[in-house]
C-alpha cells in the first residue's frame, strides 16, 4: 500500500489553522454584523471542514474517483438545503388560487398552550 | 488475463510475496486499499445526508423562530462548547498522527496516538455529560417538564429538541468511534499493521474526522450564530 505520507508539520499547521479559525468564529459571534453573522460563521465552518477533508482525510492525495464521491456528498447536501429553503422562503409570495395567501404561512408558537395553527376561515 | 493471479502466486515462481491481508479478488494491495477507501467514503456520503436532514430542520425552524433561536442559543455554555471544539480538533490531530505512525510502520506511535485520541474523545463526552446535566437542572430538556422563561417557550422547546437531537446523535457517533478505535488499538497492539497494510487505521481515521466535521458545524450553528442578535 503506497498511500501518501504527509509530513508531521502539515498536520501541525492544519491544526494551528483550525484553532485560529475557531478563535475567529467565537470572536465574531460577539460582534453585531446583522445578517452577516450567519454567513460568516457558516463560511468559517466550511473552510475548517475543507481543511480537515483535504489534509486530515487525505482527499487531496486521493484518486479522482474518491474526490468525485466526496464532492457528490456536498452536491446532494446543497440540493437538500437550497431547494427546501427556496420552497419555504418563497411561500406566500403569490396568492393561492382561492384568493388568499394563507398557504404555507408560518405558524407562530408562543407557548405550549397558546396559538394553535390558525384554522382556515372560509372552509365552506 | 493470466489465470495465475496474485492469490495463487505461491510456488509458481511469482516474485510477489502474498500479504496475509491481501484478498484474492483484488489484483494489488493498492487496488484493495483504493476500493476500501471508496467504500468508506460512500458510507460517509450517507452520513452527510443523515446529519443533513437534521441540519435542514434546524435551518428551517431557525428562519421561522429567530427570537427563540437567539434566546435558546444564549442558554448554551459557550465556554464548554468552545473547550470541546478544541478537544475534538485536537483528537483529529492525534488521529491523523496515529494513521501516519501506521503508515510509517511505527507501532508504538500508532498505539500512543490512538490512546490519546480515545482520551480526548472521552474528555469530549464527559464535558457533554456536564452540559446535559445542566439542561436537566434548568428544565431545558424537551418533554412534560420543559420550562423556558419568556414568551418563546414553545419555539424554544423546538430549539432544544434539535439541540439534543443533533448533539445526541453526534455523541452517539463519538461512542461508536470510541468502540471502533478500541478494536484498532487492540489490532495495533497485536502488531497487525504495516506500511503495506494499515487500511483499518486509515478508515477509522476517516470516520473520526467526519465526526469532527459534524461538530465543526454544530458548534457555530447551535452556540454562536444567534448570539450577536441580543447584543443590540
Amino acid at each position: 500500500m503506497s498511500g501518501h505520507i504527509s509530513p508531521k508539520s502539515t498536520y501541525y499547521a492544519i491544526f494551528g489553522a483550525l484553532m485560529v479559525l475557531t478563535a475567529i468564529t467565537v470572536g465574531v459571534a460577539f460582534i453585531q454584523l446583522g445578517s452577516l453573522n450567519f454567513p460568516v460563521a457558516l463560511g468559517i465552518a466550511i473552510v475548517k471542514a475543507t481543511l480537515v477533508i483535504l489534509f486530515f482525510m487525505h482527499v487531496k492525495y486521493s484518486s479522482r474517483l474518491t474526490k468525485m464521491i466526496v464532492g457528490m456528498a456536498f452536491f446532494f447536501l446543497a440540493i437538500l438545503l437550497l431547494l427546501t429553503l427556496t420552497d419555504y422562503g418563497s411561500r406566500g409570495w403569490y396568492a393561492s388560487a382561492r384568493g388568499s395567501a394563507t398557504a404555507g404561512t408560518q405558524v407562530t408558537v408562543t407557548g405550549p398552550t397558546a396559538a394553535k395553527r390558525p384554522v382556515e376561515a372560509d372552509a365552506k | 488475463m493470466h489465470a495465475d493471479a496474485h492469490g495463487h502466486a505461491h510456488g509458481h515462481g511469482h516474485e510477489h510475496v502474498h500479504h496475509p491481508a491481501h484478498q484474492h479478488h483484488f489484483q494489488t494491495m493498492e487496488q484493495q486499499a483504493e476500493a476500501a477507501t471508496l467504500g468508506m467514503w460512500a458510507f460517509l456520503v450517507t452520513e452527510v445526508m443523515f446529519f443533513g436532514g437534521l441540519l435542514m430542520a434546524y435551518l428551517l425552524y431557525r428562519v421561522w423562530y429567530p427570537e427563540a433561536w437567539s434566546e435558546g442559543s444564549q442558554e448554551l455554555n459557550i465556554i464548554l462548547g468552545g473547550f470541546n471544539t478544541v478537544v475534538l480538533i485536537g483528537s483529529s490531530l492525534t488521529m491523523a498522527l496515529a494513521v501516519r505512525a501506521a503508515q510509517t510502520g511505527w507501532r508504538k506511535g500508532t498505539i500512543v496516538y490512538l490512546i490519546l485520541t480515545m482520551l480526548l474523545g472521552l474528555t469530549f463526552l464527559v464535558v457533554k455529560v456536564f452540559e446535559y446535566k445542566e439542561k436537566f437542572d434548568t428544565g431545558h430538556v424537551p418533554g412534560p417538564n420543559f420550562h423556558f422563561e419568556g414568551p418563546f417557550e414553545g419555539a424554544a422547546e423546538i430549539f432544544f429538541s434539535l439541540y439534543f437531537g443533533l448533539t445526541g446523535l453526534h455523541a452517539l457517533h463519538m461512542v461508536i468511534g470510541f468502540g471502533i478505535l478500541s478494536v484498532i488499538l487492540w489490532m495495533a497492539w497485536k502488531d497487525k499493521f504495516s506500511p503495506e497494510w494499515y487500511t483499518p487505521v486509515e478508515l477509522s481515521g476517516l470516520y473520526w474526522h467526519f465526526v469532527d466535521i459534524v461538530w465543526i458545524f454544530l458548534f457555530p450553528l447551535l452556540y454562536l450564530v444567534d448570539r450577536a442578535h441580543n447584543v443590540v
